[in-house]
C-alpha cells in the first residue's frame, strides 16, 4: 500500500482554478456571513435601544447596564458561543445569541453618549416649543444623536464580521467555514480566500456605514467647517 | 429642513432593523452542519407516486468520510431518492447521537470502533469482521438503527513514528515502544485518551505510558506538522491515509486494532430493500487500496470529494455514467 | 440542573488540578502567554502611539488602526499564522501581539491628542521643552485613555489565547475545545466559565491598576473617558475620514 503525500510544498497560495470551481460555495459562504452579521446587529439594535433609552433617561440604570454588558463583552467569544450549545444546540441560534451579546456594549454606550451630547439649551428650546418627552426624544434628541449612534453601529458591525468567522467552529460561520477548511485540509486556498473576503467585507461595511453617518450629519460638517 | 431629513433617515434605518429583527426570529430552526449542506429536491416527504422517500446522509470530520458519504448520497439520488447531506458534523461523539436522534439517517462507520463505542469499551470487538458485526448489529438495533454488510475496505488507527525515531529506539512494532514510552510524546485527536483503539487501548493492551499526550486532530495537518517538527514523537494516523511514505507504521503485534471494516450505519425506519442493495453494492466495490487511492485524490490532488465519489461510482458501474 | 452539577464536579475533581491537563498548568500557560504578548505589544505600540500623539502626526493611520485591528478575524490570523510558521506557540504569540498593538496605538494617540491645547500652550509658555511637556503634562493627562487601551488589548489577548486552542495550543481554551470535540459538556462549560472568569479578572484587575496610576485630579476623566472613547471614536473618524 503506497503512502500518499500531502503536496503542501509546491501548492500556490491561492489556487485560482480551485476558486473558479468553488465560486458557488464561496458565494454561499459570503451570503451566510452577511446574513449573520445583519441579523446580529439588527437584533442588537432592537435590544440596545430600549436599554439605552432607559439608561439615558434614568441615570441610575446606566452604571449597572454598562457594567453588565461590559461583563458579557469581556467573555472570550469561543467560550460564549459554546456556552449555549447545551441549550440551543449546534444551531444558528446559539451563534446569534453570542453575536448579539457582543454588540450590546458598543451600541448602548454610543446611544447614551449620543443622547448625552445633545446640548441642554436645545432640549430646553424644544420643551419651550411645546414638545413633550417622547416627541422631543423622537424629533429632536435622536436625530441629533444619530451620528454617534451610527458610529456605534459601524464599530459593532466590523466587530461582528470578525466574530462570525469564529462561529465556524460550532458549525455556522459563513466565510469562517473556508478558514476552517483550510485548517482541516492543510489547504491555503480556502484559507486565504475566506480571510481576504471577510476583511474586505468589514472594510466595505465600514465605508458604507461611514457614508450613512456622513449623510446623517450635514450640520455637523457645516459647523466644523 | 435638515432635521426632517435626519428624521426620515432615522425612520428608514429603524424600520429596516425591525424587519431584520423580525426575520431573525424565523431563522432559529435547528441547522446543524456547515455551508456545504445541500438538498436535492425538497428533502421532505411529498407523498406523490414517484417519491421514494428522503434520506439524510451525514459524516464525521475527515475527507474519507466525506467521499463515502457522497458515494451513498449519489447512488441513492441516482435511484430516485430525495437526498440531503449534512457533512462534517463533528466526531463520532456528535454524529452517532445525531443518527439516533434522527437528525441524520445514514453515515459511514467502521465496525470494530463503532462496536466499542456502543458497548462503552467492553472489548468485544475482534479481528474477525463477521464476529464483530454479529455482536454489533443487535446493539445498534437497540438504538433504532442497523448496520449493513461490511466492506473489505478497512481503515484503522495507525501508530506512526519518524524513521529517525524508529532507528534511535529500534522500533518496528508497537510493543517495542514499551521501554521508551516514558520519554516520548504522543499526539492524536482530542478524544484519543477515551478511545479503546487509541490511547486507552495502548495503555491497557501494550502497557504504554507516554510522557505526554498532545490533543491535535484526527490524523490531519496538525498531527502531521507536530510529528514533522518534533513536537510529538509518536502520532496517530489512519491506515488509509499516511501523509509521508517514509514514515514508519508500527506493527500492531498485540492485535489492538480490530476489524475496522467500512460499514454503513442506517436508521431502521429509513431502510428498505432497495437502499440496502445499493449501499451493499458500494461496500462490495471498495477495498483498502481503492479507498487509499480515493483519499489521495482528495487530499493530495485537491479534487472535490463529490467528484471523486461520482467518478468512482461511474467506473464501477454503480450509477449510469455521464 | 444536571449540567450545572456536572460542571461543578469537573471543577472540584482533584484529577483536574494536577498534571499537564490540570487547571493550574493550563492557567499558567494562558497567563504567561498573555503576559508576554502584552509586554511585547506595549514595547511596540506605546512608543508609536505616544510619538504620533505628541507630534500630532499620522492621525488618520493612528485612529483607524484600531478599526483595522478589529476587522482582522483572529481565527483567520491564527490559522494563517500556523500555515506560515508551522509552530503553534510561535503562531499564538505573533497573532496575539498583532491583535494587541492596534488598541494601544489608537488609545495612546487619542489620549495625547485630547490634552487641552491651552494646557500645552501654557506649558510651553512656562519654558518646558518638548520632552518635559511629554513626560510631565501629556502622559499623565493621557493616562486614562492609555490604560483603557491596555485594558482592551489585554482582554483581547486573553480571549484570543482561548481561541488558540483550536489550532492545538494549550491554555484554558483546551477545555472548551476538547470538551466540544468529545461532546463532554461539563468539561466544555467548565472551560467556558474558567476562561470568562480569567477575562473578567483581567478587566477588573487592570481597572484597579488604572485607578492607582491615574492621579487624583484626573480621576474625573474616568467618567468622561467612557464618553470620550465613544464620542472621540465617532467624532475623530469624522474628522479624519
Amino acid at each position: 500500500m503506497a503512502g500518499p503525500v500531502l503536496a503542501r510544498a509546491g501548492e500556490p497560495w491561492i489556487d485560482w482554478d480551485w476558486v473558479g470551481r468553488h465560486l458557488d460555495d464561496i458565494e454561499a459562504a459570503t451570503r451566510e456571513h452577511i446574513e449573520l452579521t445583519v441579523l446580529a446587529v439588527g437584533i442588537g439594535l432592537a435590544v440596545s435601544f430600549p436599554l439605552g433609552l432607559l439608561s439615558a433617561r434614568w441615570r441610575r440604570w446606566y452604571a449597572p447596564v454598562m457594567w453588565f454588558s461590559g461583563l458579557l463583552y469581556t467573555i472570550p467569544s469561543l467560550a460564549l458561543f459554546v456556552f449555549f450549545i447545551p441549550i440551543t444546540g449546534l444551531s444558528r441560534t446559539s451563534a446569534l445569541i453570542g453575536l448579539v451579546i457582543y454588540t450590546l456594549l458598543i451600541l448602548i454606550r454610543n446611544l447614551v453618549a449620543g443622547l448625552d451630547a445633545v446640548p441642554p439649551d436645545i432640549k430646553d428650546a424644544a420643551t419651550g416649543m411645546g414638545y413633550g418627552g417622547a416627541a422631543r426624544l423622537l424629533r429632536v434628541e435622536l436625530p441629533l444623536a444619530l451620528p454617534t449612534i451610527i458610529a456605534g453601529v459601524r464599530i459593532a458591525t466590523v466587530t461582528t464580521i470578525g466574530l462570525v468567522t469564529i462561529t465556524a467552529y460550532i458549525g455556522q460561520g459563513g466565510l469562517g467555514q473556508l478558514i476552517r477548511q483550510g485548517l482541516e485540509q492543510d489547504f491555503t486556498s480556502p484559507l486565504y480566500i475566506g480571510s481576504i473576503l471577510s476583511v474586505a467585507l468589514a472594510v466595505v461595511a465600514d465605508l458604507l456605514l461611514l457614508l450613512v453617518q456622513r449623510l446623517a450629519t450635514p450640520w455637523a460638517r457645516a459647523r466644523a467647517a | 429642513m435638515r432635521l426632517t431629513r435626519a428624521r426620515l433617515l432615522l425612520a428608514v434605518v429603524m424600520s429596516l432593523l425591525l424587519v431584520a429583527a423580525a426575520c431573525g426570529g424565523d431563522d432559529s430552526e435547528e441547522e446543524t452542519g456547515d455551508a456545504t449542506s445541500t438538498t436535492a429536491g425538497d428533502g421532505g416527504d411529498e407523498g406523490d407516486g414517484e417519491d421514494k422517500g428522503s434520506v439524510v446522509v451525514g459524516s464525521t470530520n475527515f475527507s474519507e468520510q466525506e467521499i463515502l458519504a457522497h458515494m451513498y448520497a449519489i447512488v441513492l439520488e441516482d435511484a430516485g431518492y430525495d437526498v440531503e447531506t449534512k457533512l462534517k458534523l463533528g466526531s463520532r461523539e456528535v454524529v452517532e447521537p445525531a443518527l439516533e436522534a434522527g437528525e441524520i439517517d445514514l453515515y459511514p462507520e467502521y465496525a470494530a470502533t463503532l462496536l466499542e463505542f456502543l458497548n462503552k469499551g467492553a472489548g468485544e470487538a475482534s479481528a474477525d469482521v463477521d464476529e464483530t458485526v454479529d455482536t454489533l448489529r443487535p446493539l445498534a438495533e437497540e438504538k433504532g438503527f442497523t448496520v449493513l454488510e461490511p466492506s473489505e475496505a478497512q481503515d484503522q488507527n495507525a501508530i506512526v513514528v519518524l524513521p529517525e525515531t524508529a532507528e534511535e529506539h529500534g522500533l518496528e512494532a508497537i510493543s517495542d515502544l514499551e521501554p521508551v514510552a516514558g520519554e516520548l510524546v504522543f499526539g492524536g485527536p482530542p478524544e484519543c485518551p477515551e478511545r479503546p483503539f487509541c490511547l486507552l487501548g495502548l495503555e491497557e493492551t501494550y502497557g504504554l505510558s507516554f510522557k505526554e499526550f498532545r490533543p491535535l486532530d484526527a490524523g490531519g495537518p496538525l498531527t502531521r506538522e507536530a510529528l514533522e517538527n518534533g513536537t510529538i514523537d509518536v502520532g496517530l494516523f489512519f491506515s488509509s491515509f499516511i501523509p509521508d511514505p517514509d514514515w514508519v507504521l508500527l506493527e500492531d503485534d498485540e492485535g489492538l486494532q480490530r476489524s475496522d471494516n467500512l460499514i454503513p450505519a442506517i436508521r431502521a425506519e429509513v431502510l428498505d430493500d432497495e437502499i440496502e442493495e445499493l449501499l451493499n453494492a458500494v461496500s462490495a466495490a471498495l477495498d483498502t487500496d481503492k479507498l487509499t487511492e480515493l483519499n489521495l485524490k482528495v487530499d493530495q490532488d485537491r479534487e472535490d470529494p463529490e467528484d471523486v465519489a461520482r467518478a468512482f461510482l461511474e467506473e464501477e458501474g454503480l450509477i449510469e455514467g455521464g | 440542573m444536571n449540567l450545572f452539577r456536572d460542571v461543578i464536579d469537573f471543577l472540584t475533581n482533584g484529577d483536574n488540578w494536577s498534571g499537564t491537563f490540570g487547571i493550574p498548568h493550563r492557567l499558567a500557560e494562558h497567563l504567561s502567554m498573555s503576559g508576554l504578548t502584552i509586554l511585547a505589544a506595549l514595547v511596540i505600540a506605546l512608543p508609536v502611539g505616544v510619538a504620533l500623539g505628541h507630534y500630532g502626526r499620522g492621525g488618520v493611520v493612528a485612529i483607524n488602526v484600531a478599526n483595522v485591528g478589529r476587522a482582522l478575524p483572529s481565527y483567520a490570523l491564527l490559522v494563517i499564522g500556523l500555515s506560515v510558521l508551522g509552530d503553534v506557540a510561535q503562531t499564538a504569540f505573533i497573532a496575539l501581539v498583532a491583535l494587541a498593538v492596534p488598541p494601544i496605538v489608537t488609545n495612546s494617540y487619542v489620549g495625547l491628542r485630547e490634552v487641552d491645547p491651552e494646557v500645552r500652550d501654557s506649558a510651553r509658555g512656562m519654558g518646558m521643552t518638548g520632552g518635559q511637556l511629554l513626560w510631565r503634562v501629556e502622559l499623565p493627562m493621557a493616562m486614562p485613555l492609555v490604560m483603557a487601551g491596555v485594558r482592551t488589548a489585554s482582554v483581547q489577548v486573553v480571549a484570543t489565547a482561548t481561541l488558540a486552542a483550536v489550532i492545538s495550543w494549550g491554555g484554558l481554551g483546551r477545555y472548551v475545545v476538547d470538551g466540544f470535540y468529545q461532546q463532554d459538556y461539563p468539561e466544555m462549560i467548565a472551560g467556558s466559565v474558567l476562561v470568562a472568569m480569567l477575562a473578567i479578572a483581567t478587566e477588573v484587575g487592570l481597572g484597579a491598576l488604572q485607578r492607582l496610576v491615574v492621579s487624583a485630579g484626573l480621576r474625573e476623566k474616568g467618567q468622561a473617558e467612557i464618553l470620550a472613547t465613544a464620542v472621540s471614536a465617532g467624532a475623530a473618524q469624522q474628522e479624519a475620514a
